[in-house]
């Protein structure tokens, strides 16, 4: 977008605004319109050369840039035409539908009647620009409504949380307590991020696997932590971890795409081979066992003793329990 | 220079909206500052441009002509009408809702398409307070290279041809987009399979063609994204499996399942218990259950144990496989 697009964009919403906060300081208008003050100096100084002088009865529009120097507060006038803002272009009415409805499968169950409301109102005030709008979604794993109350109840009030939390890595529930500090989405699925006293440190729960959330009437304690950008790539600040490189048949292929992945190179034949950081062990244990053979090779081969024990372990139960397999599989390669 | 252009571009929407009649390009060339001393085909030029950034940023500009103009010479206006944003009232409890979906986007096209709507709503009247909800974050990521590009293809109705993954060329009239689990859809028309399709834009490896013209298609009357989604999904549960789970673990599958008793024949170790869980594709659930390892038996059907069983022998085979082959 080039400058004086975005520039025209802002002007068309600066006039209706300046027109109805008279004696506005300038400082808050950059603030409003997010961009610093001496960008909105620029502003008026444009529409100062603005209006209609010559077809129509009137003058410039006025702007009183003698007080906006002096004292910062900006008056202008004459410009009637500009009472309203523009309406809403189609692009923004997918922006902020896609905003709210992610917004409401993170809010508290309590909270849908005002997000519906609101999405009516938007939609009605962009009439036929909406239409576009309407023809999208974003969903979000988000945890059953009982579990997001709960949570909610908990951040609002600042009490602590007991918590029923499956670990999927580790495949076990756990029982702990946390001070709730943060409610987000990332990448589809909703957190709650909060400090945990079982590990003594902040930690990131995935609303789906909240089997149970109960607020007590202890009140939160004030902990020194900086809530991570949830936009942030996972695993960013964790270059320190061990690195593996797996050889993939193509039906593993896909986890190149839904894993971060430092580097990636076409292998032998139909083969794809990657290369990623492994934080959590248990992680990479189940990656592996889900895996099977479509992992044709794993560097260094150590990195996979622990899958392959499990795997071992299961066979060994199920032939324990004569359900085992008396073929040890086809004889040809994987 | 910017500033000129910005100048220009403002006093030619002014023109338009406070006339009700439509005016002439010969008055428009006289009234509005920077095209007077254009010769006539830098004019002609400059003001296509114009009209093309102003429609670009939304502004509504006609274009028709009235009786008086015997030369049927075409006029220009904007209705005050189209133009305006209606009035919008919001509730202290909305505008703190609205503060909080504002800060969503962190894509940056998409991030500045809110930024515009906000400077607007606050234009009009609206006070959006992100400061009641502090401890909300809803982030709207859209990773997925050419996201913008699809967007502007599905507001337009373009047609839009590409490479699919290892799929080779594909075209879709893009209905809708739609988001799950953090990936991103386009769900469309495929004129080539006659038939809707959804594909998956992290799939897509380039964009080919899309279609200049806009209004490339229509959509059914009665079609309903969120349903043809859906639809589009993988099939939900088409099978049952009673399985035993060590006591404290697989969660997952616990959660998803109902308890169960063991069938009569069947010998269970210590600390074990059953239950029923639905699946849909058995290669899908047999990944799933290798990661529970020995804390998972399946006890029924006996294809999908077999099946588990196999994938479990290939997870050990695959050591001495990557020997062989060093």
């Amino acid at each position: 977008m080039s400058g004086s697009h975005s520039q025209v964009a802002r002007l068309l919403s600066l006039v209706p605004y300046l027109q109805q906060h008279d004696g506005v300081h300038i400082d808050q208008v950059a603030a409003a319109f997010e961009v610093t003050p001496r960008q909105i100096r620029q502003d008026l100084q444009v529409l100062y050369w603005c209006g209609l002088p010559e077809l129509m009865p009137g003058d410039y529009i006025e702007v009183d840039l003698e007080a906006v120097d002096g004292h910062g507060s900006i008056h202008l006038s004459n410009a009637d035409y500009f009472a309203r803002p523009m309406r809403f272009t189609p692009d923004e009415a997918v922006a902020l539908v896609l905003a709210l409805r992610s917004l409401r499968e993170l809010a508290d169950p309590a909270r849908f009647a005002v997000i519906d409301s609101l999405l009516d109102k938007l939609s009605a005030a962009a009439g036929d620009r909406a239409e576009a709008a309407s023809r999208t979604q974003v969903r979000v794993s988000g945890g059953t409504e009982e579990v997001r109350a709960a949570v909610h109840q908990a951040l609002g009030e600042g009490v602590r949380l007991d918590l029923t939390y499956d670990v999927a890595s580790r495949a076990e529930t756990t029982q702990r307590q946390v001070d709730p500090l943060r409610a987000s989405v990332r990448d589809g699925y909703a957190y709650l991020d909060a400090w945990c006293w079982s590990a003594g440190g902040l930690r990131s729960f995935r609303m789906d696997r909240i089997v149970r959330a109960v607020p007590t009437d202890q009140p939160v304690e004030r902990h020194q932590v900086t809530l991570p950008d949830p936009d942030a790539p996972w695993f960013a600040d964790e270059a320190d971890a061990p690195q593996v490189t797996l050889t993939l048949a193509p039906q593993a292929h896909w986890i190149a795409e839904y894993y971060p992945v430092e580097q990636q190179t076409a292998g032998v034949g139909d083969e794809l081979v990657v290369t990623l950081r492994v934080i959590d062990q248990a992680w990479f244990r189940a990656l592996l066992l889900r895996l099977g053979d479509g992992v044709r090779a794993v560097d260094p081969p150590l990195a996979a003793e622990t899958a392959d024990q499990r795997a071992a372990e299961a066979l060994d139960q199920y032939a324990a329990l004569g359900m085992g397999r008396d073929d040890p599989g086809p004889t040809g390669l994987g | 220079m910017a500033v000129d252009k910005s100048e220009r571009l403002l006093n030619l929407t002014i023109c338009l909206l406070s006339t009700k009649r439509y005016v002439s390009k010969d008055e428009i060339r006289s009234a509005v500052q920077g095209y007077r001393d254009q010769s006539d085909s830098a004019f002609e030029r400059m003001f296509e441009r114009d009209k093309e950034e102003l429609r670009e940023l939304g502004v509504p500009i006609e274009t028709g002509s009235f009786e008086h103009f015997f030369d049927d010479e075409q006029g220009y206006r904007i209705s005050p009408a189209d133009f305006e944003l209606p009035p919008i009232e919001l509730t202290a409890d909305e505008a703190a809702t609205l503060g909080v979906a504002a800060r969503a986007w962190r894509q940056a096209s998409v991030a500045s398409s809110t930024q515009n709507a906000m400077r607007k709503l606050r234009a009009a009247g609206v006070e959006p307070d992100d400061a009641r909800l502090p401890r909300l974050e809803p982030v709207v990521t859209a990773r997925e290279a050419g996201f913008e590009q699809w967007v502007d293809a599905m507001i337009d109705r373009r047609r839009v041809t590409f490479d699919y993954a290892d799929k080779g060329t594909r075209t879709v009239e893009p209905w809708g987009i739609t988001s799950a689990k953090g990936r991103w859809y386009v769900v469309g028309f495929d004129p080539d399979r006659q038939a809707p399709r959804m594909f998956r834009l992290s799939r897509v490896r380039t964009v080919t063609k899309v279609s200049r013209r806009a209004g490339e298609f229509t959509l059914p009357a009665d079609v309903d994204i969120r349903e043809l989604a859906r639809a589009l999904e993988p099939p939900a549960s088409t099978a049952e499996a009673t399985v035993a789970l060590r006591v404290g673990r697989a969660a997952g599958l616990r959660r998803r399942g109902t308890a169960a008793t063991a069938p009569a024949d069947v010998r269970l170790p210590q600390g074990f218990e059953v239950v029923t869980v639905g699946y849909a594709g058995r290669d899908s659930m047999v990944g799933e259950l290798a990661v529970y390892g020995p804390d998972v038996v399946v006890l029924d059907p006996p294809e999908l144990r077999t099946a588990l069983l196999r994938h479990l022998a290939g997870v050990g085979r695959r050591g001495t496989r990557s020997e062989q082959t060093r």
